[in-house]
């Protein structure tokens, strides 16, 4: 619970099958969704592979905040906030390195990289002044799961894995697709900016319903059926784990098809390495069951998107503005899955991806259209009267209901009135 | 007017002064220009080479595209793909199309290599689309092989020169 109840009444604005439109154009929403959600929950901010060694940095955000992620000299992972203490300087104008220490441009106060003021230029000018307490600010709470680096701007709170809850299978289900267990996000990301209100972004992640429409140009052209998990016979599922956790399961038309590696396209005789080191890591039975599940298709809210087989990162910069950023997942030990891996996010996804170069000129008309005063509310009905509890007693329902995106509300409606 | 300097290209590199080479080469590059600005797909699709690479890098100029993320980075294959994509008229973000305008400027030819040409250029795209209108900037470098008295695209690297930071949607032929 915050300390100031909201300015704006949530209640009058979310519904279960519906929210009004300026939940999205709003600039006083966006001041609150900073304060309540971004500078509050858990936000996924980087992962441990991007600074493998001591005194590795890489910049980073939480919501439009930059963030400087660092592994300190003995090796714990921090949060600082690029600001220098002084007067203010944005300290680190690099996107990564390897840094002892941050020194100010502007006067040369120079900080360690656990974040504490080493020493000022000209010291005689603060005779008696103590550096304790005058160091950067910092993310106070870290956590990590299985390599992603989680911040909370909230000094108390749940834990990460109270927050994660069910969504923690599926972290576990894209790091069981590597024969070591692990992943690497280090293929550098591409930034993708759109004019459109982040919400739109978490949305439509799970979206089962705009596939057949807004991709079925690339399934024409590449005569993929993955285009038929979308339609109406289809036995895959949208998934709502709470928290504002959300997914496409998929697994059971994978299940259906009963062949290892399906979900990516391909079979085992063109990956043979890759399936050796599965076979090895797991055992064939295991590693049969791995490849013939995939890899999950599921949004942890507010911003980390697992989308098979990249990493999505959204960012809000603005209430009309966010950037995606994006790369593929590697498995550690698999080089030869990881090419293929590298080479279909770059045909996909980013500013010229064959897929969200669709789905973000959607994001656009969104937005535009969410400033139209008539009709006030949009419309999330979608399968409300199929929907039902698997065996976790998660919502589920058809892989084009809007299961996901009530899922995404009722959370979020619960962090703006808490 | 264009396919008529196409037509004129010559068959060999050697025998052409400085001025008619560099007077040939940048009457390609306006073409292939000419090309994209009136999203004559299967025109511009035509001057690729097999063994084709359209690169758009990201993060810099010089990362290596084999191992790191690039905007684009494709053999001749995927460019099929990309037309194709663009010719079903559900390519949403150009459908509408971009209204787009090349100017390509600071052509010099870097290297002559039997019936081969690298030739960097400078490129600004201005774009207005529904979104709004977005001026692009880049360092071009270009692969360019005379095949039957013409010039083709070997390879094509568009540098912008902003690509170490976030971008809108890139959906037109740059």
């Amino acid at each position: 619970m915050l300390d100031s109840a909201p300015v704006t009444d949530f209640n009058q604005l979310i519904e279960p099958t519906r929210v009004h439109s300026r939940l999205y154009t709003d600039p006083m929403i966006f001041r609150e969704e900073l304060e309540r959600i971004w500078y509050r929950t858990w936000v996924y901010v980087g992962h441990e592979s991007e600074i493998p060694s001591n005194n590795d940095y890489v910049t980073k955000s939480i919501g439009p905040t930059p963030v400087i992620m660092v592994r300190d000299k003995a090796g714990e992972i921090r949060m600082l906030l690029n600001k220098c203490p002084h007067r203010g300087n944005q300290l680190c104008a690099y996107k990564s390195g390897n840094a002892k220490a941050f020194v100010c441009p502007y006067h040369a106060w120079t900080f360690s990289n656990s974040g504490d003021l080493m020493g000022y230029a000209l010291p005689d000018g603060y005779e008696g002044v103590s550096k304790v307490g005058v160091g950067l600010g910092r993310v106070p709470r870290i956590a990590s799961y299985r390599g992603f680096v989680f911040g909370s701007m909230a000094g108390d709170g749940c834990s990460l894995e109270e927050h994660l809850g069910g969504a923690k299978a599926a972290i576990d289900q894209l790091c069981d697709n590597s024969p070591t267990g692990e992943i690497d996000l280090t293929a550098g990301f591409l930034q993708h900016r759109t004019k459109a209100n982040w919400k739109f972004l978490t949305e439509n992640e799970t979206d089962g319903y705009h596939p057949g429409s807004v991709h079925g140009s690339v399934f024409q052209v590449t005569n993929s059926g993955i285009g038929e998990l979308y339609s109406k016979n289809s036995s895959a599922l949208t998934r709502d784990y709470g928290n504002g956790h959300t997914e496409f399961d998929l697994r059971p038309e994978w299940r259906k098809l009963d062949q290892p590696l399906a979900w990516f396209g391909t079979t085992s005789d063109r990956l043979p390495e890759y399936v050796t080191a599965m076979n090895a890591a797991y055992g064939s039975e295991r590693a049969r069951q791995i490849m013939i599940d995939g890899s999950p298709h599921t949004m942890i809210f507010p911003n980390l998107f697992i989308a098979e087989i990249q990493i999505f990162v959204l960012q809000p910069v603005a209430v009309d503005e966010s950037i995606q950023h994006v790369t593929a997942v590697q498995f550690k030990g698999a080089p030869d899955i990881n090419r293929r891996l590298r080479q279909q996010t770059m045909g996909s996804v980013g500013p010229a991806g064959l897929l969200l170069a669709d789905d973000t000129e959607m994001y656009e008309r969104n937005h535009r259209g969410a400033g139209i005063l008539d009709p006030e509310w949009l419309v999330l009905s979608r399968g409300l009267h199929r929907e039902r509890r698997d065996e976790n007693g998660f919502l589920v329902a058809h892989s084009t209901d809007e299961v996901p995106q009530r899922g995404i509300w009722r959370h979020y409606l619960h962090l703006m009135q808490d | 007017m264009t396919d008529t300097m196409m037509v004129a290209a010559p068959a060999d590199l050697a025998a052409l002064t400085g001025v008619e080479l560099h007077h040939q080469v940048a009457q390609f590059l306006y073409h292939e220009a000419h090309l994209q600005d009136i999203h004559d797909y299967d025109g511009w699709e035509a001057l690729w080479e097999d063994d084709a690479t359209y690169w758009v890098p990201a993060n810099g100029q010089n990362t290596d595209p084999d191992r790191e993320m690039s905007i684009i980075y494709d053999s001749r294959s995927r460019i099929r793909i990309r037309i194709a994509q663009l010719k079903t008229g559900r390519r949403h973000t150009q459908t509408p199309r971009s209204e787009i305008a090349h100017v390509i400027s600071n052509i010099v030819v870097t290297e002559i290599d039997g019936m081969e040409l690298s030739v960097r250029a400078n490129a600004l795209v201005y774009e207005d689309n529904l979104r709004g209108e977005t001026v692009w900037s880049s360092r071009n470098d270009y692969r360019l092989r005379l095949v039957e008295g013409a010039f083709r695209l070997v390879r094509k690297k568009v540098g912008l020169v902003n690509n170490a930071r976030p971008i809108y949607t890139l959906s037109f032929l740059i």
